[in-house]
């Protein structure tokens, strides 16, 4: 499992490999915000927390349709699926590849960005910390929507459709905890439902991805 | 161990394509399948490999006994030749590449990106990582395109080597492989006959 993990970081980070492109979005949105809503610090402040979550996501969303697209298309997922490794290990370690490749760098990059969009200052430590607890879910609903697609070719759409209705109670409290946190109001509440958001798709779509994966091999 | 497939039925797309599929294979021996294309071949291949269910029958050994190489290679073109085996054999928990590489004469190439490499040469990467999967049985789909003349020739010497080392493969190909000790198994009779309107669907049109 480890091999796998250590092949697909590699293969991020070498030349075409996507990493950075996520990165990169989430730059773009927020650096574009303030000049399209203008430099009104206290509405970029009132703002700052759901814009930073909507780009962590949809930058996250861009990156999705890889997971198993390029190992469907040269025949690697055939060899996996056929491999020692169960298919629902194969989909945990693509996910976490996923996420060490885009929530990750996501995550440490929020606060820099938070700075442009004039975050209040107690909101920094809870942007970082709900972006650390959500964005594994991210990747894990994502992994699952990207087996769903699998072997159709240009499922992007179809992609971003499934898996948007599920990135949404991840948004809602992901940006919850970030504004109650900025108004220094307690933000234990969220920060519970979404670390448990996070935990039951860790625990239950490694499964269904892998079934789904299943029947589009056949 | 030896291979026994017993009465299989395959389908393909929900049609059934090949019924009554029986043949045993031994250790060491080798069979080599054979049938106009669209018989069912690969679905037939893709079936003993687990990767898809079949409709009937039984076969004797456990997917995990089988290792199934296709058209597609599973390359990743940006690592090399020598990264994208040991992969593979890190995935299968065995080692041997640099065997690997010298019996599929892949030595030279060893720090050369699979982006680089010619067809056959990825083909003969593809079937170098055979070897480090470590399992007793090969399934093959065509395995010989675009290899040229030498390495079918090397192909057929690795085969060899399997099979007397108590390996069994079994083979789809439409050329000759220089296997004369395989036996052939056409697929042609095994054809599953057109699916026939059940008696009570006609009586409304009668």
């Amino acid at each position: 499992m480890t091999a796998l993990l250590i092949r697909d970081l590699r293969l991020a980070f070498r030349a075409g490999g996507g990493f950075g492109l996520g990165l990169a979005f989430f730059l773009l949105v927020a650096v574009l915000v303030p000049l399209g809503v203008g430099p009104e610090g206290a509405t970029l402040a009132r703002i700052a927390p759901g814009i930073l979550w909507v780009g962590a996501l949809l930058a996250c969303l861009l990156s999705l349709d890889r997971i198993f697209a390029l190992d469907f298309e040269d025949g690697s997922l055939d060899l996996l699926a056929t491999s020692p490794i169960p298919l629902e290990g194969v989909v945990a370690i693509k996910a976490l590849a996923h996420w060490l490749v885009t929530g990750l760098p996501l995550t440490l990059a929020a606060p820099v960005l938070g700075v442009l969009l004039n975050l209040p200052g107690p909101g920094y430590l809870w942007l970082v910390a709900s972006l650390a607890v959500g964005t594994p879910a991210l990747s894990v609903i994502g992994a699952f929507g990207a087996a769903l697609t699998v072997g159709i070719k240009r499922g992007g759409l179809l992609l971003s459709l499934l898996v948007l209705p599920l990135y949404v109670p991840t948004l809602i409290f992901g940006a919850e905890v970030v504004k109650r946190g900025a108004t220094g109001a307690g933000v234990s509440v969220p920060l519970l439902l979404l670390a448990g958001i996070t935990a039951g798709a860790v625990a239950l779509l490694p499964f269904a991805a892998a079934a789904a994966i299943r029947v589009n091999l056949r | 161990m030896e291979l026994v497939v017993n009465t299989l039925a395959v389908a393909r797309g929900g049609l059934t394509v090949l019924e009554g599929v029986s043949f045993v294979l031994a250790p060491g021996a080798a069979l080599i399948l054979r049938g106009p294309n669209g018989v069912g071949k690969t679905t037939l291949l893709r079936t003993l490999a687990g990767l898809q269910p079949a409709v009937a029958g039984t076969v004797s050994v456990p997917p995990e006994s089988l290792t199934y190489a296709a058209h597609a290679d599973g390359l990743k073109a940006v690592l090399t030749v020598e990264e994208n085996l040991q992969f593979w054999a890190a995935i299968h928990g065995v080692g041997g590449v640099t065997e690997a590489m010298a019996q599929m004469n892949l030595t030279d190439l060893r720090a050369r990106r699979a982006a680089n490499l010619s067809a056959g040469q990825k083909r003969r990467l593809g079937l170098a990582r055979l070897l480090v999967t470590g399992r007793p049985v090969w399934v093959l789909d065509e395995p010989t395109v675009s290899l040229d003349v030498a390495s079918v020739a090397l192909f057929a010497g690795v085969v060899r080597a399997h099979l007397a080392g108590g390996g069994m493969a079994l083979i789809a190909t439409h050329i000759d492989l220089g296997l004369a000790e395989a036996a052939v198994l056409d697929l042609g009779p095994y054809k599953a006959k057109a699916p026939v309107a059940p008696g009570g669907f006609d009586e409304a049109f009668t």
